[in-house]
Parts: C-alpha cells; structure tokens; sequence
C-alpha cells in the first residue's frame, strides 16, 4: 500500500487523531498520531485487511529536545510493506496507552523505553525497569540526564 | 514410618537460575517458581551486561561507533559491524564499492557458520553431550585465523567501515575460504550422525516449547526462531541489500519433522541447515568478487543531511534494526539498536510454563540468545 493512501485511509478512519505525515528525510515514513489513540490506530493497523502490520519491528522512545517521541515500527508479512508511527508526548509526566496487547512483542520494548526515557504505557500487562536495576534514579537517555556519583556507597 | 502420599505437603518453591550459571549463555538471570520438577513460572531478568550503548552512540561520531557494535553481538561482530555500517549508508546516501560488498557478504556468512557453529556446540553440551561442542570448536579455529588475517582479530573485528571496509582481503584469503569450505561441508553430515539424530538428544527437543507461527509473528521472534516455526520469511531474501540478490540460497524452515512444528528441535535443525547455505552463499561469493576498491570517499568527519532511518538485516541471531535519527550533527541524535535476542527473551516466559525444569535450559539453547546483545 502507498503510503499517501495508507495516511488517508488512517485519516479517514480517526480524523482529527492523526497529524501528519514525515516523508521526506524519513524511511520509512511517519504518521504521527495523537499519543491518547495510540491504541484504536495499531488494532486496525493490525486487523484491517488493506493494512495487516502484523509485526512490530521496533518500539523506540525519543528525546525530541523539547518533547518525548515513541516510535513504532511496523511491518506487515501478508503485504510486505512497511510504516512508521509516531506520538508526540510532553516532557512532563510523559504517558500513552500501551500496544502489549496489539503485539505482545511490544512489551519488552516498552519496558525499556519506560526504563530509559521514563514513558509510562498506561495498561501495560507488565511494566518495570528491565536494564537497570528497579532502584535506579533518573532515566539515562533523557538529554538532561544527570549521571549519579555514587550508587549503592559506590563511586561511579 | 510411613505416610500416605496425599498427606504429604507440597508447595512451590523460588528458585534463583543465574545469573551465574552454566547454561544460560552468559549472565542471565531465571526466577523460577517450581512444583517439584515442574516449572510454574519462568521470568526472565536481564540487564546484568547494560553499559548504555545507545547513550555512548550520541556522544561519540558515526564512525567512532563502529568498535561498540563488536559489543553487541561478540559471536558474530562482523554482521554487526557491517548492519551498522549499512544503516549509516542508507541514511546517508553512500556508495559503496562492489567489492567492498562481496567482502562485507564473505565476512558475515562465515562469521554467520562461526556463531551458528557455538550455537550448535554450546546447545549439545547444554543437552549433556560434551564431544560436539569440541568438533564445532576446532572448526570453529579456522574461521577465526581466516578473520584474524583480514582484520589482525580474532573476537571483535571492527573491519567494517562507512563507505567500505577498513583492508582488502589478504593475498590467498579466497583460496584458503574455498579450502574451508571444502573442509567443512562434510562436517555438517557427521555433526547429524553424531548427535543430531540421537534419539535422546531428539526426545529432550522434539516437542518442547512449541511456538506456533502466528505466535511467533505476534512476539516478533525474527532469524532461525521465527524460521524455526515454519515462517519463510529472512531479510536476505525479502528485504534484499548489499550484493544478496545476486546470490542464490534457499530460506531453511522449520519442518516439525520430530514433533511439533516450531519446537526446540526444529530450531535447532534450522540452524544447522543455514551453515548449508552459507556455504553456497559463499562458493558463489568468492567465484564473482570483483576486483577494484574497497572504500568509497567518505569523510571521517561527515554530517548527513536531518532525517531518519530505520535499516535492519539478517544476523545470525535474527533481525539487527538500527533506527538512526540525525539532526545533520556529526553525532546521531538517537541511535536505536533492535537485537534479535532481546525480542525473543519476550516470550520466554510465555512458552516454558508447564515444562521441566531440564526443558528451561533447552528453551534457551534453542533460543541461541546472547546476553551482550540483550542488555546492550
């Protein structure tokens, strides 16, 4: 599916929901959607017969400078075709609902980027640190994460 | 004195596996709840290896980051190097030279025979058999000399570079590759005869952890896992990049040919056909390999135009994405590794509930997860 069709029928579908679309400078492109329909957008990206993304390649989390930003990428076997999803989230108390049960191999993506950045995935069927230990303070990938002098009476 | 079985009380039991522990392929740590010898709950507990790659990747250049990618995956360091350097290339426009191509291919299908080759030595000692983990060793010792003479390395090999790679090949490095191959194609055949057929080894695999395809699709298992399950799908062939399709192989699927489609056993046979295929990969290789150079003019200090990537390829361990953001600095702005094993440890503990305990280090064998790439 062409991905100008594939922004249109998303339109179609949730209208004021989805924002725009990044082409240029982006492979695959984005559609940006509104973080609270995160959701509704990946079960009829999943479900609907035109669009099949049965799989979710990545689930990155971003520090886009004055917001957060949770990437999804996704890949359908049936099409063989590819897109991207975005939500833009704000750095204060950064929240969206979770896709675990969209693509159950969301939730280990998720959980790092909650480890990370910090990004709570609201329903998540499972979500705590998973790199760091549950005791760590702060979220390393963050741009203006502070690196801690000491963990545990031990120098770092 | 004697009691009746019935009044005896049973209850389950905490059990800590790991994270130093044999058979779990580095420090992985398993919180099992048990009832007896059966596993009631399986949780994985991972990040014991993290040292913050992702972060490291914004601070240091595009090309400095080509030795952490050796840390990602250490059994098989060139596929990284190169699935690193072909995201960069992808996001920033290069050419690379055709013979640097047929290198990077080389370099990755016999790296691809040297991981698989630990996979199956380290997956048999794990089942009890110790013999074939020193066959997949000694075979294993000449791929390495063939890296060692090419790059000077024998463990992480930061051969690759953005534009090409770092040396041509050494004089007689095709011919010592063909003279390998030779070598070790029969190999395989004594590998089945030795153990792979074994009608213990088959009972301990066939039929444990089945994953169904879909299942498997759902949980994003990718490379030999998802293949494993009978899904016919390998960026190789579907996603082609770099010379791949000017090369003919077949994609190995998992056949339930001792049980279940998409259990342990099929996984591992997915493997040890694959080494079949990177041997014709590699035979065609080594025949067409141009001569010419083996860098593009690329600056050490480049800065590709703003935008994002998200390039992924087959390592041996499934799908390597990277997912590159610039902001048009010489440094990503977000550097994104997506690793075969990680993604599979997802569904760990959704497919060893109700096994053996015995089973749970099968399910990880057959996994072939390797924690450096987990935690990264």
């Amino acid at each position: 599916m062409e991905t100008q069709a594939l922004f249109d029928a998303l339109k179609a579908k949730f209208g004021e929901a989805v924002l725009e679309l990044q082409t240029t400078g982006f492979r695959p492109a984005f559609v940006v959607v509104a973080p609270a329909s995160i959701a509704d957008v990946a079960v009829f990206l999943r479900d609907d017969p035109s669009m099949k993304f049965d799989s979710l390649m990545c689930l990155s989390g971003v520090d886009a400078k004055e917001r957060f930003a949770v990437a999804y990428h996704l890949h359908s076997l049936a099409h063989k075709h590819q897109i991207g999803v975005k939500a833009f989230l704000p750095r204060e108390n950064p929240s969206l609902p979770s896709v675990d049960a969209v693509w159950p191999a969301a939730n280990f993506m998720e959980r790092e980027a909650f480890d990370l950045y910090g990004i709570v995935f609201e329903g998540s069927k499972d979500l705590r640190r998973i790199l760091l230990p549950d005791d760590w303070e702060g979220h390393p990938l963050r741009k203006d994460y502070k690196y801690p002098e000491s963990y545990h009476g031990v120098k770092l | 004195m004697t009691r009746p079985a019935e009044a005896l009380p049973t209850q389950e039991m905490l059990i800590n596996m790991g994270p130093q522990h044999p058979s779990t392929h580095g420090v992985l740590r398993v919180l099992l709840r048990t009832d007896g010898e059966v596993v009631v709950n399986a949780r994985p507990d991972v990040g014991y290896l993290h040292r913050g790659l992702e972060k490291i990747g914004e601070r240091v250049t595009y090309a400095q980051f080509m030795p952490f990618t050796d840390r990602l995956d250490y059994l098989a360091a060139m596929n990284c190097n190169c699935a690193y350097a072909w995201a960069v290339e992808k996001l920033a426009g290069i050419e690379v030279p055709e013979r640097a191509e047929y290198i990077r291919v080389i370099v990755s299908e016999l790296n691809r025979i040297s991981s698989h080759l630990i996979a199956f030595g380290s997956f048999t000692a794990d089942m009890g058999a110790f013999t074939p983990f020193l066959y997949s060793i000694r075979e294993r010792e000449i791929v390495n000399d063939l890296f060692e003479s090419v790059c000077g390395n024998r463990l992480t090999y930061n051969y690759a570079r953005i534009g090409g790679v770092s040396a041509d090949l050494p004089p007689g490095f095709l011919e010592k590759t063909k003279e390998f191959l030779d070598y070790f194609e029969p190999k395989i055949d004594e590998y089945n005869n030795l153990i792979s057929y074994n009608k213990i080894f088959v009972h301990r695999l066939a039929n444990v952890a089945v994953i169904s395809a879909k299942d498997a699709v759902a949980y994003g298992l990718t490379g030999p896992n998802l293949r494993g399950s009978g899904v016919k799908f390998d960026l190789r062939r579907d996603e082609p990049y770099s010379v791949y399709p000017k090369l003919e192989f077949d994609v190995c699927v998992g056949t339930g040919e001792r049980g279940a489609l998409g259990d342990c056993f099929d996984r591992y046979m997915v493997r040890i056909n694959e080494m079949r295929q990177s041997i014709r990969i590699l035979r065609q290789a080594v025949a067409q390999i141009p001569e010419g150079p083996v860098m593009a003019k690329v600056p050490r200090l480049f800065k590709p135009a703003a935008g994002e990537v998200y390039f992924r390829s087959e390592c041996p361990r499934g799908e390597t994405g990277f997912y590159i953001i610039s902001d048009g600095t010489t440094n990503p702005s977000r550097l994104k590794i997506r690793t075969g094993s990680f993604v599979s440890m997802n569904i760990f503990e959704t497919v060893t509930k109700g096994l053996m305990i015995a089973d749970i280090v099968a399910v990880i064998g057959s996994f072939d997860i390797i924690l450096p790439e987990i935690d990264r």
